[in-house]
C-alpha cells in the first residue's frame, strides 16, 4: 500500500460501533426529510453514501449484512417493495468491500470518480427492479447518483475529521 | 481482491461473493413474495411502528422553523386564539365546501340520470378529515401518507378527495397512518363519465403531476376541450359524480385507432394539506351482495344508456 494510506490511518480514532450506528441513523433521517419534486430527484442517497464510506474504510466491521438491514429499513420507510433497497444496498456494499483498497489508494479529491460507478450500479439495480415489477422508468431518478458522487467528498472529509483525535491547536 | 483470497490468516466468515449471493437471493425472494402475495404486510406494519415516528420527527424538524415563524408572526398580528380558531374554521369550511360541491354535481347528474334511467342515486357517505403527514420520497410513485390509520377505521380501497375533486385512493393502511396513491400515479385508473354527454371512459394517471390521459377513446368520440370528467361510480370503488379532471388537449390522428386526450386533475392533487377520506361506500343501493352479479347489472345499464 502507498504511504498515503498508512499516514491517513495513523491518527484515526477507532471507529466505535455507536459512532457507525449514529452516522447511519443520521443518514437515514436525512433521507427521510420531506423531499419533493425536483429536489427529490436531486437528493443524494445519504444512507447509501454513509454505507459505502464504512464499507470502504471498515470493510470488516460493516458488511453486506448491515447494508441489507439498512435497506430493509429504507424499504419500510419508503414503502417500496420489500428487498428493493436491500438488494441495491447489498450490491453497493459488495462493490465497496471489493474495491476498498483501490478507493483508499486515491486522494480524497479523486475518490468521487472512483465511487461514482458503484453508486450508479446500485441505482441501476434499484431502477431495474422497479422496471421489472412495474414496467416503467423515470430517467431523472439517475440524477441522484451524480449528486451522491459529488457529496462523497464533503461527506468523507466530515467523517474523517470526526474520527480524528482532537489535537491541541 | 487477490490478497483477500490468498492470505486468510484470520477467519472472517464467508467471502463477500458468498454473502452477496446470499443476501441478493434473500432480497429477490422477498421481492417476489411482496410483489405476488400479501403475506408480508404484517411484518411491514410491525417494522413501520418504530420507523414512522422517526420519519414524522424528520418531517417535523424540517418544517419546524417555518412553523415557529408562522407562530411568531401570528402572535404579532393577532392573538394565538384567533389563529387557532381560524384554522379550525378553515377545516370546517373545507368539509362544507366539498359537500356543497358534491351536492351541485349530484343534482345535475341526478337530473340527467333520472331522464335516462329513472334511477335516483343516493350518495350519503361519512367523511373523515385527514392531514398529509409526508409525501412519499420514491420518485417512481405518486403517493402521500395521511395521519389516520386503521385505528380510525381507515381501510384500503377508500377514496380520498379534497374540496374540488378526487385525489386518490387508500392503498395501504398502518395503525396510525395510511398510504394514499394519487390519481396521477402511473397507470392508476379511475372510471369516469363526461359530465356533458354521459360518455363513459377510464382515465389513467401518467406519473406526472399535472397530467392524466384518457385512453382507448375512438377518434370519433364526442369529446371537447374543457369537458369535465366526473366519476361514474361503476365498479363501486369511487362514489359517482365527483369531479376528477378537465380535458385540456385532444389530438385526433387518423393513423391511430384511438385519440390522444390529455386532462388535468381538478383537485389540487399536489397542493392540499388536508384531505377527506370517504368511508362506507358499500351502502350503494343498486349493488347486490354477490360480486358475480354486479357486472350484469352494469352491462344492462350501459346497454340501456346506449339505446337512449
Amino acid at each position: 500500500m502507498s504511504d498515503h494510506y498508512s499516514k491517513d490511518q495513523e491518527f484515526m480514532l477507532p471507529a466505535t460501533g455507536s459512532f457507525i450506528a449514529l452516522s447511519m441513523f443520521t443518514a437515514l433521517m436525512l433521507n427521510w426529510l420531506p423531499w419533493q419534486g425536483l429536489w427529490l430527484a436531486l437528493r443524494p442517497d445519504f444512507a447509501g453514501l454513509v454505507l459505502l464510506y464504512w464499507c470502504t474504510h471498515k470493510p470488516h466491521r460493516v458488511g453486506i449484512g448491515i447494508a441489507w438491514t439498512v435497506g430493509i429499513l429504507a424499504d419500510v420507510a419508503d414503502s417500496s417493495l420489500f428487498g428493493q433497497h436491500a438488494l441495491s444496498y447489498s450490491v453497493l456494499a459488495f462493490g465497496g468491500i471489493l474495491l476498498h483498497r483501490r478507493i483508499q489508494m486515491f486522494d480524497v479529491r479523486e475518490q468521487p470518480l472512483q465511487v461514482f460507478p458503484l453508486i450508479l450500479a446500485s441505482y441501476a439495480v434499484f431502477a431495474s427492479v422497479h422496471w421489472l415489477m412495474r414496467g416503467n422508468m423515470s430517467w431523472e431518478f439517475f440524477l441522484g447518483c451524480l449528486t451522491s458522487a459529488l457529496l462523497w467528498l464533503p461527506m468523507s472529509i466530515l467523517l474523517q475529521t470526526m474520527r480524528r483525535t482532537r489535537s491541541d491547536p | 481482491m487477490d490478497n483477500t483470497h490468498s492470505f486468510r490468516f484470520f477467519n472472517r466468515g464467508p467471502s463477500p461473493v458468498a454473502r452477496l449471493i446470499f443476501f441478493a437471493m434473500l432480497s429477490l425472494l422477498l421481492l417476489f413474495i411482496d410483489a405476488r402475495y400479501r403475506h408480508l404486510e404484517t411484518i411491514r406494519s410491525i417494522l413501520a411502528l418504530p420507523i414512522q415516528p422517526l420519519q414524522r420527527l424528520a418531517t417535523g424538524i424540517s418544517t419546524q422553523p417555518g412553523v415557529w415563524w408562522g407562530q411568531v408572526s401570528g402572535y404579532l398580528d393577532t392573538h394565538g386564539n384567533l389563529v387557532r380558531e381560524n384554522t379550525q374554521l378553515k377545516q370546517e369550511h373545507d368539509v362544507y365546501a366539498a359537500q356543497l360541491l358534491k351536492l351541485q354535481v349530484l343534482q345535475t347528474e341526478n337530473e340527467q340520470l333520472r331522464k335516462l334511467l329513472d334511477v335516483s342515486q343516493q350518495a350519503q357517505y361519512p367523511m373523515q378529515m385527514a392531514e398529509i403527514v409526508y409525501v412519499d420520497r420514491d420518485i417512481f410513485k405518486r403517493k402521500v401518507l395521511i395521519d389516520k390509520g386503521s385505528q380510525k377505521n381507515i381501510e384500503a380501497g377508500q377514496v380520498v378527495m379534497d374540496q374540488t375533486g378526487i385525489i386518490g385512493q387508500v392503498t395501504r393502511v398502518y395503525p396510525w397512518m395510511s398510504e394514499v396513491t394519487l390519481i396521477t400515479d402511473r397507470d392508476h385508473a379511475v372510471p369516469v363519465q363526461l359530465l356533458r354527454t354521459g360518455l363513459r371512459a377510464v382515465v389513467f394517471g401518467s406519473g406526472d403531476i399535472s397530467n392524466l390521459s384518457l385512453r382507448y377513446m375512438p377518434i370519433s368520440s364526442d369529446i371537447q376541450v374543457d369537458d369535465v370528467l366526473v366519476t361514474s361510480g361503476i365498479d363501486g370503488t369511487y362514489p359517482p359524480g365527483i369531479p376528477v379532471a378537465k380535458v385540456t388537449q385532444i389530438e385526433r390522428d387518423p393513423a391511430y385507432p384511438f385519440a390522444r386526450i390529455l386532462c388535468t386533475p381538478l383537485a389540487g392533487v399536489d397542493q392540499q394539506k388536508y384531505l377527506m377520506v370517504i368511508s362506507g361506500l358499500h351502502k350503494l343501493p343498486e349493488l347486490p351482495k354477490e360480486t358475480v352479479k354486479a357486472p350484469e347489472t352494469k352491462s344492462k345499464k350501459s346497454r340501456r344508456k346506449k339505446n337512449e
